[in-house]
């Protein structure tokens, strides 16, 4: 028989995660502070709402770009976060996930050969949807001294003439690091003099803990050349609904639309119906899930401060990235350790690239109860080393 | 400068929380909390610091009711001066005054069920200005303060996500 697989497919490197899940599960008492979602269920008026659209019967096909009333509020949420003006008409595209805009993102934009400037630590998910787009993914390696930023100098040392786009993953998951406007000031001069297009990923947008977030594409110049995307998974804890959406110009997002179409169809309408109601109403409930996230933010920080471990203050997402260096261990090794001696799970930092090396990935999304009993456990396993 | 409302939102979630974690989950300075608590206090914005128990899982008895009472309001006094008569008993836990189709509610603790038919047969009837009494017996407590008491928080999230 032949081989049945594509050498492009088999080649990918599955998720670093992975591995860590299948042993954690064979150790009994063990806790996590791996999850990458909200703890909080999703706001219950916001599931009502999913719930009427059943009742209703509200269960057919929506348009291929996403229901009418969503797309409008999708880009009167923009408007009022951010300042700038989509069309609901041909500039948003409502998908599954953030993740699904990323692939699609990718897809449309590249021709074999071109390459994908791609900041890592980050989500692990730009790397393959790079290839499997047929780009040459271009790593940068973002620096623990530059608390974890994208420089323009950083664009510059890896920029090509094959060069076309640039993933902007902040708030960033792992490290939490955050873009402010002065630094994407400087990276947009670079992106607009190498005419380079940028994929901007905002899905923590809304889990900022400084003034607000701000997005590339409120930069001037950068509207036109950005696919920003964002979605109501970490923002309204709807992870499970899957639901995310890309705005851009129209040209991208109507190809997008097209590999949408005949991939997908369109997102699943009950969460169509229910972000309606979370974009319209649920400012409140965003509010209140960023306080806690903060009082548990600053929770950490001051636990690590008190154990000695080296972390630089992440103002993004839930996740903190504390440096392990000291222990003269690797990720790998440390967390391995964690959980086996002090039943505590963590995910080491190269499961968001290489240079993650000698940090490790905490997340916030569990209540502080949880978070003081975690932090016993890495204390004890830290003291003893 | 401590955020009032932050802080208040906080202790309203738990009221046990130590200065010092308080302190460092506002970011702010313990003095400055230890000051504002203290100011909250005095200016009778913060009334009390409860401990939330079910009763139910516990060996003493007790039975709670709700009753809805329509009052005559007094000329220039209003509904104040018989609401103070009603709040003085130490079995009353709570009085409110409602809009719509009574005057106060009375929220009563009793050992027993004729403990509180006593109480309002005995006691709160008889008042001057009460017009009529309407008793209701809590049968079961499901949430209390934005706690629900009947359900654990079961995390079945996946132990590992990206």
């Amino acid at each position: 028989m032949r081989n049945p697989l594509a050498d492009k497919i088999v080649d990918i490197k599955p998720s670093g995660i992975r591995k860590f899940f299948d042993v954690v599960q064979t150790i009994e008492g063990a806790i996590s502070l791996g999850v990458g979602e909200p703890d909080f269920d999703t706001p219950w008026h916001i599931r009502d709402e999913g719930i009427y659209s059943l009742e209703k019967g509200r269960t057919f096909y929506t348009s291929n770009s996403g229901l009418k009333e969503l797309k409008v509020e999708i880009c009167n949420y923009t408007n009022r976060k951010l300042g700038v003006t989509y069309s609901p008409d041909n500039q948003v595209l409502v998908t599954v996930g953030g993740s699904e805009a990323i692939d699609l993102a990718l897809r449309a934009m590249i021709n074999p050969g071109d390459e994908v400037l791609i900041p890592q630590p980050s989500y692990v998910s730009y790397e393959p949807c790079a290839i499997l787009a047929g780009a040459k993914p271009v790593i940068i390696e973002l620096k623990e001294e530059n608390e974890f930023r994208l420089t323009a100098e950083e664009i510059l040392e890896h920029v090509t003439d094959k060069t076309k786009i640039l993933v902007l993953p902040f708030p960033n998951n792992p490290t939490g690091a955050i873009m402010e406007r002065k630094d994407l000031e400087s990276i947009a001069k670079v992106i607009i003099e190498k005419d380079l297009f940028v994929l901007s990923d905002e899905i923590y947008s809304e889990l900022t803990y400084t003034d607000k977030h701000v997005s590339i594409v409120e930069i001037p110049g950068m509207l036109e050349r950005t696919i920003m995307i964002n979605g109501f998974s970490k923002a309204f804890a709807m992870t499970g609904w899957r639901l995310g959406y890309a705005c851009g110009p129209k040209e991208i997002i109507e190809q997008m639309v097209k590999i949408h179409q005949f991939a997908i169809m369109c997102a699943p309408t009950t969460s169509q119906y229910a972000a309606v109601e979370a974009l319209k109403n649920g400012d409140d409930d965003v509010a209140m899930m960023r306080e806690e996230y903060n009082h548990r933010r600053r929770f950490l920080l001051n636990e690590f401060k008190d154990m000695g471990l080296p972390c630089f203050e992440p103002f993004g997402a839930f996740y903190m990235f504390p440096s392990i260096k000291r222990f003269g261990m690797s990720s790998d090794e440390f967390a391995t350790r964690l959980l086996q001696e002090q039943k505590l799970a963590v995910v080491p930092g190269t499961a968001f690239g290489d240079c993650g090396e000698g940090f490790i990935r905490i997340s916030y999304a569990y209540s502080l109860d949880d978070l003081k009993r975690a932090m016993e456990r890495l204390r004890a396993f830290t003291t003893q080393l | 400068m401590v955020k009032r409302e932050e802080l208040l939102r906080s202790i309203d979630k738990n009221s046990r929380i130590s200065i010092s974690e308080l302190a460092v989950m506002l970011g702010e300075n313990e003095i400055d909390v230890a000051n504002e608590l203290k100011a909250l206090e005095d200016e009778g914005i913060i009334c009390g610091y409860h401990t939330m128990i079910d009763w139910s899982k516990t060996s003493i008895d007790k039975v709670m009711a709700l009753i809805e009472v329509k009052v005559t309001p007094q000329r220039g006094i209003g509904f104040d001066s018989i609401a103070e008569r009603i709040y003085k008993y130490p079995e009353v836990t709570s009085v409110y005054l409602m809009s719509g189709g009574f005057d106060l509610m009375v929220m009563l603790e009793g050992k027993t069920l004729k403990e509180v038919a006593s109480f309002v047969t005995n006691k709160l009837s008889p008042l001057d200005t009460v017009l009529s009494c309407s008793t209701h017996f809590i049968l079961q407590k499901y949430k209390e303060h934005g706690t629900i008491l009947t359900k654990k928080y079961d995390d079945t999230r996946e132990i590992f996500t990206p």
